[in-house]
């Protein structure tokens, strides 16, 4: 039986950590230093760079600190920045968590502020220590998934594999979330018919022909060297590859950053931004996509790679799955499955799917995946703009409604 | 749908016109070929696609059983398909080449 930490909201978590979270990137020296000198694996690093202020990342850092794998948050703020500091402390105050507010210019700098937010951090982790555990199941808990360094094999191996699995967590109530509309330019009418609804399916093909624009303008497509070292010729081809990790089940519903999923089933994440391209990239590295699943209420990433990512995150750990057996033979101690092991006939699709879920509940249970144990806890946080997702996108909830 | 070769190739989809390689291939490997046996011209690592049929400027390229791009160069079957004889009809990559990155020493 896999346990878990009741949070005030209903939902539960699988970690407990603390996150200390600097608001603008002149803070975050003095939020590095709480977090080393914390030397717990389980005090985390979030933050924002930016000075001027943005709804979007307002809403990101409210539904990361608020999720239910954190289970104290430390903020820290230069003083003079844009982003709205109160608001994000009075939203997690809300829950009931610990929650502490350090403002540098007010604390004294540097070398003082550090010091207070060491203080604070202790003693958050004795209160935090106190989080009742609960019986938590599958139906319980939000899978999302991820690739990054694609190469030919990722559609052969892993993508499909994790399908397999996130199909197998459907059946038993959990809740999947894809991503990356970008990278799933060419597969709108494919993805579309697997809509719960025909509205639903239309409000996906806009979301793919908005990506599609964003992209376009922005000169180039969702593809990296390496996508072409290893294989991928187009991004369409990379996009059939990639839009394998979704499974055959029935499309629930889409959603856009900071949103939760309303019921089990599976849910496209539309990570694109709303209107005239503004700020640059959609998504600049995969980091800020699994950022986006967190704040969508993930509690686990499964990421699939080819050429070899070796990325974690913070506040929800990432298992990694391997595409190519070569890259798993150059580094093995970065994956936690070797699903290129499909590409030789040593195990098919179905027998990695289980591996995938196996492995889950093991990390669920609290084993650390590997990029978690080697202490990987990347984060990045940029400017965007969304506008809410329309009535269509969310079926379930407009029955209830 | 995947059916195995023992040159390594896998077609992905019966309506497929490449083949997807699953384990590297070497220059002068025999490769089979529904049936004909072709000499792969050169080398061609794993993931990477193989055409399954002489292709021809303007031709879609189906993977998956879906179209992922069209041919910009005469293609024999057995050729290596990829940048340099086919493009996308969606979107412009970025590769080493056109950044500049494979012309430094």
């Amino acid at each position: 039986m896999m346990q878990g930490y009741q949070r005030s909201d209903g939902r539960k978590g699988i970690r407990n950590v603390i996150v200390v979270a600097y608001l603008v990137e002149c803070a975050h020296h003095v939020a590095r230093r709480i977090v080393d000198a914390s030397a717990d694996m389980d005090v985390h690093l979030i933050g924002f760079p930016g000075c001027y202020p943005n709804e979007y990342s307002l809403r990101m850092m409210k539904h990361l600190c608020v999720h239910p794998n954190v289970g104290g948050v430390l903020i820290v703020s230069l003083g003079c920045e844009g982003f709205n500091r109160r608001e994000l402390h009075a939203t997690v105050a809300a829950t009931g968590r610990p929650v502490d507010t350090l403002v540098i210019q007010e604390r004294g700098g540097t070398a003082a502020t550090i010091a207070a937010g060491l203080k604070a951090v202790t003693a958050m982790q004795d209160c935090i220590a106190k989080t009742p555990r609960v019986a938590i199941g599958l139906e319980d808990l939000v899978i999302a998934t991820v690739c990054g360094g694609s190469d030919g094999t990722s559609g052969m191996t892993a993508n499909p594999a994790v399908g397999k699995c996130f199909d197998r967590l459907i059946a038993l109530g959990s809740t999947c979330i894809f991503e990356e509309t970008g990278e799933l330019i060419g597969c709108e009418q494919i993805m579309a018919a697997r809509a719960v609804t025909p509205e639903l399916g239309e409000a996906i093909t806009a979301c793919v022909a908005k990506a599609a624009n964003y992209y376009t303008v922005m000169g180039y497509g969702s593809f990296a060297p390496g996508n072409a070292d290893g294989g991928l010729t187009t991004q369409e081809e990379k996009s059939m590859g990639a839009y394998a990790k979704s499974g055959d089940s029935p499309i629930s519903g889409v959603i856009k950053p900071g949103d939760h999923p309303p019921s089990s089933g599976l849910y496209l994440l539309d990570v694109v931004p709303d209107g005239e391209p503004r700020f640059g990239f959609p998504n600049i590295n995969d980091n800020a996509e699994i950022a986006e699943l967190i704040a969508c209420g993930a509690h686990i990433t499964l990421f699939t790679t080819g050429r070899g990512s070796v990325v974690g995150s913070a506040i929800s750990p990432v298992i990694k799955i391997c595409a190519n057996p070569d890259t798993y033979r150059r580094m093995p101690d970065d994956m936690d499955v070797d699903a290129g092991r499909i590409l030789n006939g040593e195990a098919t699709l179905d027998e990695v799917g289980e591996e995938i879920l196996a492995k889950i509940t093991a990390v669920a249970s609290g084993e650390r995946s590997i990029s978690e144990a080697l202490g990987h806890q990347e984060f990045i946080l940029t400017y965007k703009s969304f506008e809410p997702v329309g009535p269509a996108c969310l079926p379930v909830r407009a029955r209830r409604a | 749908m995947t059916q195995k070769d023992p040159s390594g190739l896998i077609l992905l989809h019966a309506k497929d016109n490449v083949l997807a390689c699953r384990r590297k291939i070497h220059r002068g490997d025999s490769l089979m070929i529904d049936g004909t046996a072709v000499t792969s011209g050169g080398d061609v690592e794993v993931g990477h696609k193989v055409a399954r049929v002489d292709l021809v400027p303007g031709d879609v390229v189906l993977k998956y059983g879906v179209p992922i791009g069209s041919i910009t160069q005469a293609t024999r079957i057995g050729e290596h398909v990829h940048t340099h004889n086919m493009k996308s009809d969606y979107i412009a990559i970025h590769t080493r080449e056109s950044t500049g990155e494979a012309a430094l020493p």
